[in-house]
C-alpha cells in the first residue's frame, strides 16, 4: 500500500510541531491509513473473518459441540478461533507494509518509531475486535450460549490487547526473515501461551458464572502481561526495524 | 585468539575430573533412596540440567540486552553459545525427568506446570533457532535474535506462573514442597553434598562449553571476513 495523500499531508504537516501532540497525530496518521486501505481491498478482513468462520465450523465436527460440551469448551473455541484468524492478520498488516516499500516509506518520515509500533498495533487490535465482534453473536446463534456478558467481553478486550501487542512486535520480526509466512505462529504461540491460559480459564469463569474471586487471578495475569508486554515492545521496536 | 588459551586447557581437565567424581558420587556414594530406589538417583543430574538450562536462558537474555545497547557482535555470539547449549541441556532435563517419573509417578508424561512450562520453554528457544536462520544479514540477525531472547526470557516465568495456579503434583525437593506433591524425599546429609556437587560440576561444564562455543563464534566470524577477504 503506497502511503495515502492524507497520511502524507498530516506527516508533512506534523513535523513542524513537537510533543504529545504531534505523536498523537502521527498515530492517528498512520492508523487512518491502515483502515482506509483496508476499508477499500476489504482483504484483510475478509480472510480472517472467512477463516475464523470455518475453524469454528471444524471444531463443531472434530469436538462434538453438544449441548453439555459447549459449557466446559466453549471459551477454549473461541480463544483458538481468535489466535488463528490473528494470526492472518498479523502476518498480512505487516507483509502489506513490506512489500510495497511502505515500512521504508514510514521510518523515513519524521515519526517517532514507537509511533509506529502503537499504530499498527492499534490498527491490528481493531480488526481483531471486529472479526471478535462478528464471531461472538454468530457463535451465539449457532450454538444458542449467550456470549454477551461484560465480564467475558472485558477478558477478550485484555486478551486481545496481549495477543496484538506481542503479536505485532512479532510479525515486523517475522517479516524480516525468508521464512515470515511460516515463522509467524512458531514465534507467537509460545509467546503467548500465559495469554491464552489466563483468557480461556477467565471466559470459561464467567461462562459457567464462577464467582469473581476465583476469577480475579486470571485478570490479573491478563493485565500484568498487558502491561509487562507493551512495555518492552515499547522499549525494544526502535531495534527491529533499525537498518 | 587462534591459539587454545592455557586457562580453558585447565578448565577442561578440571571439568572432565568434577564430572567423573559427580557420577561416582550418584552412584556409589548418595544412598539409595527408600521408597522410589535407584531411579531416584536421576534426580542429582536432573535438577542440575535444569539449572544449565536457565543459566544458559538467562545468559542469553543478559547479552541480549547488552547487544541491544552496545551492537557489539561478540554479545551475539555469546547469546547464541548460551542459548545452543542451554537448550541440549534443558532437553536433557526434560528427557531425564520423564524416566523418573515413569519410575515415581508411574508414567512417561504429565501435564503438570513445570513440566509443560519447560516444554513451552524449549519450544521457544526452537523458535529462536529458526528466526535466526531465516535471516541473512549478520547485524540484522543478531539484534533480532537478541530481541527474541528477552522476549523469551520474559515470557517463561509468566507461563510458569499461568500454569501454577493450578495444583501441582512436581515434588519441591528444596524448600518448602505442596502438600499434594507425589515423589517428594527428605535429603539426608550425603544427598545433598551429592547433590550440591553436581551442581556445581554442571556449572562448571556449563562455563567449558560456553567458552568453547564462543571460541567457535568468534573463529566463524573470521574465517567469514577472510573469505570475503579473498573474493574482493
Amino acid at each position: 500500500m503506497t502511503l495515502l495523500p492524507q497520511a502524507e499531508d498530516q506527516a508533512r504537516r506534523k513535523s513542524s510541531t513537537q510533543g504529545v501532540g504531534r505523536f498523537i497525530r502521527s498515530l492517528t496518521a498512520i492508523i487512518w491509513k491502515d483502515l482506509a486501505a483496508e476499508l477499500r481491498s476489504r482483504e484483510l478482513l475478509s480472510a480472517m473473518l472467512v477463516f475464523a468462520l470455518l475453524v469454528i465450523l471444524i471444531f463443531n465436527f472434530a469436538m462434538e459441540l453438544d449441548a453439555r460440551a459447549r459449557s466446559t469448551v466453549t471459551a477454549g473455541v473461541l480463544w483458538v478461533t481468535f489466535a488463528f484468524a490473528g494470526t492472518i492478520g498479523l502476518n498480512r498488516s505487516m507483509a502489506m507494509e513490506k512489500d510495497r516499500g511502505c515500512l521504508d516509506g514510514l521510518l523515513l518520515a519524521p515519526v517517532d518509531r514507537s509511533a509506529i509500533y502503537f499504530a499498527k498495533a492499534i490498527g491490528n487490535l481493531i480488526f481483531m475486535l471486529i472479526v471478535e465482534a462478528i464471531i461472538l453473536p454468530t457463535y451465539s446463534v449457532l450454538y444458542s450460549v449467550n456470549l454477551f456478558k461484560p465480564g467475558l467481553l472485558l477478558v477478550i478486550l485484555l486478551g486481545s490487547i496481549g495477543y496484538v501487542a506481542v503479536g505485532t512486535l512479532l510479525s515486523s520480526m517475522a517479516v524480516q526473515t525468508r521464512t515470515r509466512d511460516i515463522l509467524l505462529p512458531i514465534l507467537l504461540f509460545p509467546l503467548i501461551i500465559p495469554v491464552m491460559i489466563a483468557a480461556v480459564k477467565a471466559s470459561t469463569g464467567y461462562l459457567q458464572g464462577v464467582d469473581f474471586i476465583d476469577i480475579r487471578p486470571w485478570l490479573n495475569l491478563l493485565a500484568v502481561y498487558d502491561v509487562i508486554f507493551i512495555a518492552v515492545a515499547f522499549m525494544v521496536f526502535d531495534y527491529v526495524v533499525e537498518e | 585468539m587462534y591459539s587454545k588459551p592455557r586457562i580453558l586447557t585447565i578448565l577442561d581437565i578440571v571439568t572432565s575430573l568434577l564430572f567423573i567424581t559427580a557420577v561416582a558420587l550418584v552412584f556409589f556414594y548418595a544412598p539409595l533412596e527408600a521408597v522410589m530406589g535407584q531411579v531416584q538417583r536421576v534426580f542429582y543430574f536432573h535438577v542440575a540440567n535444569a539449572w544449565v538450562g536457565m543459566l544458559g536462558f538467562l545468559v542469553a537474555a543478559i547479552s541480549g540486552v547488552a547487544y541491544l545497547l552496545k551492537a557489539d557482535r561478540k554479545w551475539d555470539i555469546v547469546g547464541l553459545a548460551a542459548i545452543e547449549i542451554s537448550f541440549v541441556f534443558f532437553l536433557t532435563a526434560i528427557v531425564s525427568g520423564s524416566i523418573w517419573a515413569r519410575g515415581s509417578w508411574g508414567t512417561w508424561w504429565t501435564w503438570d506446570p513445570r513440566l509443560t512450562s519447560a516444554a513451552i520453554a524449549e519450544l521457544l528457544y526452537a523458535a529462536y533457532f529458526m528466526l535466526r536462520q531465516g535471516i541473512e544479514d549478520p547485524d540484522q540477525r543478531a539484534r533480532i535474535g537478541a530481541i527474541y531472547a528477552i522476549l523469551s526470557f520474559i515470557s517463561v516465568p509468566l507461563t510458569f506462573i499461568s500454569i501454577r495456579i493450578f495444583r501441582t503434583i512436581h515434588p519441591v525437593i528444596i524448600g518448602s514442597g505442596a502438600a499434594s506433591a507425589e515423589g517428594s524425599f527428605d535429603m539426608t546429609t550425603k544427598m545433598l553434598v551429592t547433590f550440591m556437587f553436581s551442581l556445581l560440576t554442571f556449572s562448571f561444564i556449563f562455563a567449558d562449553l560456553l567458552w568453547h562455543r564462543i571460541r567457535l563464534g568468534r573463529l566463524t566470524e573470521e574465517r567469514e571476513t577472510l573469505r570475503l577477504k579473498t573474493l574482493q
